[in-house]
């Protein structure tokens, strides 16, 4: 998909929590010591964190990178699988909290891993169609695991922000997307459950390899692009092996996807994954430089975007905190403390 | 507070909303009809920047109903570069690290949170400044 406007990022921003889980201590409590965990460790929301509160930080910096007007966004989209409320948008909070109320779009999307993504698509389309200036895309997550589960090691908290604009003023220019979707029951939660259920022969082949590598795959034969031509390549990354056994198949190499292969050190952060991994690859890339983003949502599909990357991205890279400097800012915490800020005890 | 008493309060606890006076040119923080320094009124809405200092601080280990779950929290008058000192709760600190002087930051964080089937209160909280500029 190629609009007929030319469309870019006018501002992102990041944000991870500053607590972090040893996969150590996961395997200590359920496990006994030893084993191959899919992560080093994960990052954990504080007790007054949530994805409102994640969404609206990497907001405020997308905002400071960006430098416009806030009333004139006229979408604010959320994307997470753990919105606070069931009922009641994030979107209208983020909104008002950012000054964009009220003549304003505001919605939550659910996709699994890929709503951000998702709205990141849809704000393309609506910025091309000239219905609105800028629109934002968040992708934010407390992703909860099950105690004891394999998803407990991964499932982490964090988010990053997008303001979508016209690519004169952009510091990244889309050049192409493509989105791909499927009915795949690999990872599903029903209202009213607390954590979710994953389909183990459907996570890997079946879900994760076939829409990360069928969407790629596609977008690069249609632009004719091969492996070679990008500087930088981000996947969504529910733990470290998957995205790069994904990207070997796709013929890059490890310095194209180092920089955005957060997972080792922050998990999965599900809605945020991939865009976090952007936004640490935007925060360190120079003019002109090609990167391929890729996502993937359970239940499933994945969107693919080209970007190239303009002038102006290297003025705007230091305007707010960067995801390496709130990756750094890092305080371990135990099995126990977890258990406590993750609400894991009952206590009435 | 209860839900109209948030409502009506959004954008200064969401977003430090304040006002500036534009009389005499201070900026006031909570908003409020009449100018504290020249009593005129009418004001204009004023985006503080959210940096401040510490001015005092203390720690409370016996919380009122409704912040229980947090304790013990740190809760500190912060002296905001734009002048006004407001009170509120620290984050993302241990109460021994807090210090008289240390540069803070705002940020939105969930205030309370009084169960499943309530309404979530956000607000504003300060941590250590992590910000560059």
């Amino acid at each position: 998909m190629k609009p007929i406007t030319p469309v870019g990022i006018v501002g992102y921003g990041a944000y991870v929590p500053r607590y972090r889980l040893p996969a150590s201590e996961v395997a200590r409590v359920w496990k006994g010591e030893g084993g191959d965990p899919p992560v080093r460790e994960k990052a954990v929301a504080g007790l007054d964190e949530d994805t409102l509160t994640i969404a609206l930080e990497a907001t405020r910096n997308a905002l400071r990178r960006a430098g416009v007007n806030p009333q004139e966004i006229g979408a604010v989209w959320v994307g997470s699988e753990s919105h606070p409320y069931a009922v009641k948008p994030t979107g209208t909070i983020v909104a008002e909290a950012i000054g964009a109320t009220p003549y304003t779009l505001a919605a939550d999307l659910q996709f699994a891993c890929k709503a951000g993504t998702e709205a990141i698509q849809a704000g393309i389309g609506l910025v091309a169609s000239g219905m609105v200036r800028y629109a934002l895309a968040v992708g934010a997550d407390t992703a909860q695991g099950r105690p004891g589960d394999a998803l407990e090691y991964t499932a982490a908290a964090g988010g990053a922000a997008y303001l979508i604009g016209p690519a004169k003023e952009s510091l990244a220019v889309f050049e192409e997307s493509l989105s791909y979707v499927t009915d795949t029951p690999d990872f599903w939660r029903r209202p009213y459950m607390h954590y979710p259920t994953h389909a183990q022969r459907f996570t890997g082949e079946p879900g994760y390899f076939h829409h990360v590598l069928s969407a790629a795959q596609a977008l690069l034969e249609h632009t004719s692009r091969k492996a070679e031509d990008f500087r930088y390549l981000v996947l969504h990354q529910p733990n470290t092996k998957f995205p790069e056994r994904a990207a070997r198949r796709l013929g890059f190499r490890p310095e194209q996807w180092k920089t955005g292969l957060l997972s080792p050190e922050i998990g999965n952060t599900y809605a945020g994954a991939a865009l976090l991994g952007l936004t640490a690859i935007l925060d360190e890339a120079g003019p002109d430089e090609l990167i391929l983003v890729v996502s993937f949502g359970s239940g499933a599909g994945s969107d693919a975007f080209i970007l190239r990357t303009t002038e102006q991205i290297t003025a705007r890279q230091k305007l707010a905190v960067t995801t390496r400097e709130y990756i750094a800012r890092r305080v371990v915490i135990d099995y126990a403390l977890y258990a406590r800020y993750r609400r894991k005890l009952l206590t009435e | 507070m209860g839900i109209p008493g948030s409502w009506r309060l959004r954008n200064q606890r969401l977003s430090l909303v304040g006002e500036v006076c534009h009389t005499c040119g201070n900026k006031i923080f909570p908003p409020r009809d009449v100018c504290p320094h020249c009593a005129r009124e009418a004001q204009h809405a004023f985006q503080f920047s959210g940096r401040g200092e510490v001015y005092s601080f203390t720690t409370v280990f016996n919380p009122p109903a409704g912040f229980e779950e947090y304790a013990p929290y740190t809760v500190a008058l912060v002296k905001l570069e734009e002048g006004p000192i407001v009170t509120a709760q620290l984050t993302d600190v241990e109460p021994e690290r807090v210090a008289i002087g240390q540069p803070v930051e705002m940020v939105t964080r969930k205030l309370r949170d009084d169960g499943h089937a309530e309404v979530i209160s956000y607000g504003y909280k300060f941590r250590p400044r992590i910000t560059t500029d």
